[in-house]
């Protein structure tokens, strides 16, 4: 469609403001991450720090067992990608591929469990993770992954829906199992599904800050979202260490945004077209 | 003895799908329908983390209703807050769709831009606008100051609280935004150039034709934005925790509270419940109301039957 020239004007103007609202406060993250301590508190405002200070970031990482923090957010991400990719994909081509008895009961449950507020069942869990003893372990954060969740169940049957079935018949008569028709043919196409459901476990349990604070406790095992927070609670003075740290944390789901950026928007549009 | 292995095949054939989808159901049953169905019988509880259950009937809802100010005070809260930012949240997310849908150059960068706040933690977020917000060293009373407007106290004034958190979370729109943006691209471009043809400006098009048929994914958009507003909790935690005056004290946060600060599982768990009773209804609500303005291709032949 041709644009006239004032809804040229009118639309570049709107999507340059626009940009200032969502891009200006990580610019401005990112150059109070560089001010020196002083300059932060000065008025009138400095925009370009007077001095670059990379040294912040050192500084505020060893203030704190950040590594640690670090470290568990690793341990408790992949595990969750892992377990998510495994067991999501594998109920989804359960869902997609086969007809049986109760499975619209079953899929009705699935779509209902997305439904739930997240505080109705948290109450319970934690009773529940309380007499196990997985309070304050990682356990409560990556156990429940290795069962899959409806979401990307619900999305990755969606795809798999879209692969014609001749693939199955033609590797079931070449005299393949019913799993290695899932693992050989299924999941090497399943690929874009399966980058999505990795991406968007990744960045969501990276940046989870209620699991973590919920169920663990000791500084040892909190996560870098719950580090950070902590961190910024007792030391609510401490404008440019808070933002060095925000630094970091941003740059890894937004290096992964990046990275599977075509997959994340054109995955949305497949997750709700049906 | 070649039917018994016929049999076993046939059993072994028939188990195969329920072994697929086994690691979720064992799931939903652990971590999921358990939790609910304890979380229900709780809530007739009065249960603490250490020590003895004790049954209280109705009581824990008896209470919440009668003799619990903070509870009616959290849920007006929360409902002026979802009446605020959801229309916000739906019209802005779509007129960025609307944006990134033009054929301006640089629209993917754009795109790109509009998306990235998305996957920022919400506790990275809640640092970098209560920084922004800060009354004294903030840029946003800065920049307004410049243009002669002393800026509110933006965090600790109890009129400009809410307006500071949906200035935050707001900021999160962008999946939002590509939810509209797949409807808008699905819109074949024939429909468009009929109606150019038959003289229709940009404004009509839009309201006649876009809004019109973008109305399942509009139904999809309200609904989950309903749900998770209602639900609002970490950014509140992290940028206002309730406050100033309890201004902001949220039903998510009313409820965590019972639940993790005063140890009241019971109570807090029956408070839960009864927030998942009001989202239920007002999603069926809205559903209903979605016959009146959603558009089916399939009402819409029946219309034509009519005429």
């Amino acid at each position: 469609m041709k644009m006239s020239k004032f809804s040229k004007v009118f639309f570049y103007t709107v999507a340059i403001i626009f940009a200032i609202y969502f891009l200006f406060p990580l610019v401005w993250l990112v150059l109070t991450a560089f001010k020196a301590e002083s300059e932060v508190m000065t008025y009138p405002i400095t925009i370009l720090p007077k001095s670059w200070h990379p040294e912040n970031f050192v500084n505020a990482w060893n203030s704190q067992p950040f590594d640690q923090f670090t470290w568990n957010s690793i341990v408790v991400t992949l595990i969750n990608c892992l377990g998510q990719m495994v067991a999501s994909s594998l109920a989804a081509f359960g869902f997609a591929r086969y007809d049986f008895k109760g499975k619209k009961a079953l899929f009705t449950i699935l779509l209902a469990t997305m439904m739930l507020p997240w505080d109705v069942t948290v109450i319970p869990q934690y009773m529940q993770f309380n007499l196990l003893g997985w309070i304050d372990t990682l356990k409560p954060l990556t156990i429940p992954a290795l069962f899959g969740s409806a979401y990307y169940i619900y999305f990755m049957r969606q795809y798999v829906e879209g692969i014609p079935a001749d693939f199955h018949e033609a590797a079931k008569i070449d005299g393949a199992n019913e799993f290695q028709v899932y693992s050989m043919i299924y999941l090497p196409i399943m690929r874009p599904a399966l980058v999505l459901v990795m991406v968007q476990t990744m960045i969501s349990v990276w940046n989870d800050y209620l699991g973590p604070l919920v169920f663990l406790n000791s500084r040892k095992n909190y996560t870098l979202a719950l580090g950070l927070a902590n961190f910024k609670g007792l030391h609510s003075e401490a404008v440019v260490p808070t933002m060095a740290i925000s630094v970091i944390m941003a740059i890894v789901p937004i290096t992964v945004f990046f990275f599977a950026q075509k997959q994340i928007i054109e995955g949305i549009s497949g997750g709700v077209k049906g | 003895m070649s039917s018994t292995l016929a049999k076993k095949r046939a059993r072994r054939e028939k188990s195969t799908p329920y072994l697929f989808i086994l690691p979720w159901m064992i799931g939903v049953l652990l971590f999921t329908a358990g939790p609910l169905l304890m979380s229900l019988v709780m809530s007739f509880f009065n249960w603490p983390v250490i020590g003895t259950p004790k049954f209280v009937g109705a009581g824990n809802y008896i209470q919440m209703v009668t003799q619990d100010q903070q509870f009616w005070d959290s849920l007006k809260i929360t409902f002026t807050y979802t009446l605020l930012f959801v229309p916000l949240k739906i019209v802005l997310a779509l007129f960025m769709a609307v944006i990134i849908s033009k054929p301006l150059r640089f629209a993917n960068v754009i795109r790109t831009i509009y998306y990235i706040p998305t996957v920022i933690s919400s506790v990275a977020v809640s640092i970098i606008w209560g920084w922004i917000l800060n009354t004294n060293y903030g840029i946003m009373n800065y920049g307004l100051s410049k243009l002669g407007i002393t800026g509110p106290d933006w965090l600790n004034n109890k009129s400009s609280a809410l307006a500071a958190l949906i200035l935050a979370s707001a900021w999160s729109v962008g999946s939002l935004m590509l939810i509209f943006y797949t409807a808008l691209k699905s819109i074949s471009v024939e429909i468009y150039e009929a109606a150019t043809i038959d003289g229709a400006n940009q404004w009509t098009t839009f309201f006649r034709i876009t809004l019109p048929l973008i109305t399942p994914t509009l139904l999809f958009n309200i609904v989950t934005s309903v749900i998770s507003t209602l639900q609002s909790l970490d950014l509140v935690m992290l940028l206002t925790k309730g406050g100033p005056l309890m201004s902001t004290y949220m039903y998510g946060l009313y409820v965590y509270n019972n639940a993790f600060d005063k140890s009241q599982l019971g109570y807090a768990a029956a408070n839960a419940w009864v927030m998942f009773l009001i989202i239920l209804l007002l999603t069926g609500l809205i559903f209903k109301s979605s016959d009146a303005w959603v558009y089916t291709q399939s009402a819409e032949k029946s219309k034509g039957k009519k005429r």
